[in-house]
């Protein structure tokens, strides 16, 4: 080895630790706060833990055996997906639609923009408040009217039948608007141009210019709403614990509203630990999806 | 093919005005540029005879038939963008192919799935992949077709824009700036080409532009625009040999025109600053005038033009640029405040800087324009008593001063 060589290799091992020294505050927040709670989670997962017993013992997959086999579970389970399958296409389409609309206002535009944005920015607790008023059955503003018009009164909220569509309609209606920004924002970076060269090519009617130029332009933003939509139905939470509190007969039961009555009000710990781990999957897969699909195939 | 007709066409934004009532007819078969600088209404004026914008007053015919009511693609015409404007999500062959399946595919037969239950549209579709290869062939991109736009470089971009008007033989060919996002090099060369393509493919074309030398060695005619009005139509060596206005006669030419602020004297000859010109403009003494000289009509003494009886302005060289074959001189007039003259020379023959020289040109070569800009027709030149040269005593100042 030559002399020069000593001094640059010191130095370049001087770089290496000033760079770790700068990462390492944020690697200990990540390790603290993310990484250390997920362990956590897991070793509870194979234990009879409960919130604020002093001793514990290793049970192994038992509380796995018992929650694939729980009734309740499965069923939050279903219904959680049922409430994604609704809300999913239902506000994507929509929020698209709205958008492809709202886009085409020149004046009004910002107006129609702040009406659609604003259950985004609202609180979702006080609007399941304000929306169990409107939907009840003898003083909401909605089955009132619906009596006026001769329909008769329609129990939202306590039908099994009806009582998860009404929540997921609620979730569209919090949802769209933040979707139609997403999709504004995806409308404006398609460069005029291209509707002019498509108008002068024979694209005429409105048909032909979505399907020949906005639908697939809109691909890459379409792939991140789906994909965080998904993520935001998978996590229905506020609406259920204020409305219906799972009911009625358990047809609201959601994955999330399950963990909270496991975990914080039987105290059974370790096997909310378990339901835990089944919604991070959950989680888990749709950002996969977005981040190799999304990356793959939407540059142009 | 097609004659194209204009007729006092307007438009406004709000209440301001881009065009100003434009009456212009293009001869079938004709290359047409349009020029002028940024603003003057150019592009305005082929979007709307490419039907994407309408106009505020006026009618566009084709063939003697109003198109005005016509809707883009029924108007029989073409348009290359400036950006090219490719579908991004399509392949070179699809880009190409656009056009003909949405001209000859019925709705049902271009949607997704349901369009595979069409045995028809296979076959409109072998048509169409023929006329397309044929086209890409033509533009030597059929190597391409598979590519997306995004793979491919700013002159192959440039070719399947060219491509995707040509697939449908349109009667006019709008063309807007299609040249100005290439490098200087191939700009040159995709000229020439578009000059061939014109003269193989016989069609109309109206050509957008702000850069003059496109306009000069490409088009049959020119049309100059300014301020949303045409201020000069005409072939190219008429706008260069005779320019309507000093706009005109600045915009076209490379190096600029030279201008020497003058009077009409007593005698009815031109005084400018170090000297007289001998011409006969009918204007009356003491009215300002401006001179305009090419580069290529004012020579340095020293190189002994063939001149009867030149006009001669004592300057001195301040700057020489050489481009090879010929070289540029900036002169300084002597006892004049900043008032300079550009010289173009053949070869590379040297003045000497620093020394004064005569430069010399025939009052035969001067544009006159009057105060308001416009050209004064000269008669002919004074010639028949020729002004005595009064050489201004040359100062002792440096270049410039």
């Amino acid at each position: 080895m030559s002399a020069a060589a000593l001094p640059f290799r010191r130095q370049l091992l001087w770089q290496k630790l000033t760079g770790a020294g700068f990462a390492l505050p944020a690697f200990l927040l990540l390790l603290a706060l993310h990484v250390v709670p997920l362990l956590v989670l897991a070793g509870l997962s194979f234990t009879d833990y409960e919130l604020g017993v002093v001793t514990f013992e290793w049970v192994g997959l038992d509380n796995y055996a018992q929650a694939f086999s729980d009734e309740v579970f499965r069923r939050s389970l279903v219904n959680t997906l049922y409430y994604v399958a609704i809300v999913l296409p239902g506000s994507v389409i929509l929020s698209l639609l709205v958008a492809v609309l709202v886009h085409q206002r020149k004046r009004t535009r910002s107006f129609y923009e702040i009406i659609y944005f604003l259950p985004v920015t609202s609180t979702l607790i006080a609007m399941a408040t304000v929306w169990q008023f409107l939907l009840h059955p003898s003083l909401g503003v909605i089955n009132a009217a619906l009596r006026k018009l001769g329909f008769g009164e329609v129990p939202f909220l306590s039908d099994p039948d009806l009582a998860l569509p009404t929540l997921a309609m609620i979730g569209i209606w919090q949802l769209v608007g933040f979707n139609m920004i997403l999709f504004l924002a995806g409308l404006s970076s398609i460069p005029r141009d291209l509707y002019e060269a498509s108008a002068i090519d024979g694209v005429g009617n409105g048909v032909d210019r979505f399907l020949t130029i906005t639908w697939p332009l809109l691909g890459p933003t379409t792939l991140f709403v789906i994909v965080t939509t998904s993520i935001t139905a998978f996590k229905v939470f506020d609406t259920v614990a204020v409305m219906t509190k799972g009911g009625p007969q358990g047809a609201t039961e959601v994955i999330l509203y399950a963990i909270y009555l496991e975990g914080f009000y039987y105290f059974r710990t370790a096997y909310a630990s378990v339901l835990t781990l089944v919604f991070l999957t959950f989680v888990v897969i749709f950002s996969v999806i977005q981040t190799f699909v999304l990356d793959r195939r939407t540059h142009y | 093919m097609a004659q194209l007709d204009l007729r006092g066409i307007s438009k406004s934004f709000g209440d301001t005005a881009v065009l100003r009532d434009i009456d212009l007819s293009i001869a079938d078969g004709e290359f047409l540029t349009l020029v002028g600088p940024s603003g003057c209404g150019k592009s305005t004026l082929i979007r709307i005879i490419a039907g994407l914008e309408p106009q505020t007053a006026g009618s566009i015919a084709v063939d003697g038939a109003p198109i005005d009511h016509l809707r883009p693609h029924e108007r029989r015409v073409a348009m290359v963008f400036q950006s090219y404007a490719l579908y991004p999500h399509m392949t070179v062959f699809q880009n190409l192919a656009l056009p003909l399946t949405m001209a000859r595919l019925t709705m049902a037969e271009r949607l997704p799935l349901l369009r595979l239950l069409s045995p028809r549209r296979r076959r409109i579709m072998a048509g169409i992949g023929q006329e397309v290869g044929a086209v890409a062939e033509q533009l030597q991109i059929d190597r391409l077709l598979d590519r997306r736009p995004a793979q491919l470089s700013g002159g192959q971009r440039q070719r399947v824009a060219l491509g995707r008007a040509m697939v449908r033989h349109p009667a006019v060919f709008l063309m807007d700036e299609p040249l100005s996002n290439l490098d200087a090099k191939l700009r040159v060369h995709m000229r020439s080409e578009l000059a061939d393509l014109h003269a193989r493919l016989r069609a109309t074309f109206v050509y957008v532009t702000h850069d003059q030398v496109e306009a000069m060695t490409m088009s049959d005619r020119v049309a100059m625009m300014h301020g949303g009005r045409i201020i000069q139509l005409g072939t190219p060596a008429q706008l260069y040999d005779r320019p309507a206005n000093l706009t005109v006669a600045q915009f076209i030419g490379s190096p600029t025109i030279n201008l020497i602020k003058g009077r009409i004297g007593r005698d009815d000859a031109i005084e400018i600053p170090g000297g007289r010109i001998g011409l006969a403009t009918g204007l009356p003494p003491g009215a300002e005038v401006t001179v305009g000289l090419r580069p290529e009509a004012v020579v340095p003494a020293p190189l002994v033009p063939a001149f009867q009886d030149p006009v001669r302005l004592p300057a001195r060289l301040h700057r020489r640029e050489n481009l090879g074959p010929e070289q540029i001189l900036h002169f300084d007039l002597m006892g004049t405040e900043k008032a300079g003259l550009t010289c173009r020379v053949m070869g590379s023959e040297t003045v000497v800087a620093d020394e004064p020289v005569d430069l010399l040109f025939e009052a035969s070569a001067c544009h006159v324009f009057d105060s308001a800009g416009e050209r004064v027709d000269l008669p002919a030149p004074v010639t028949s008593s020729p002004p005595p040269v009064r050489p201004v005593a040359p100062l002792a100042g440096g270049p410039g001063a």
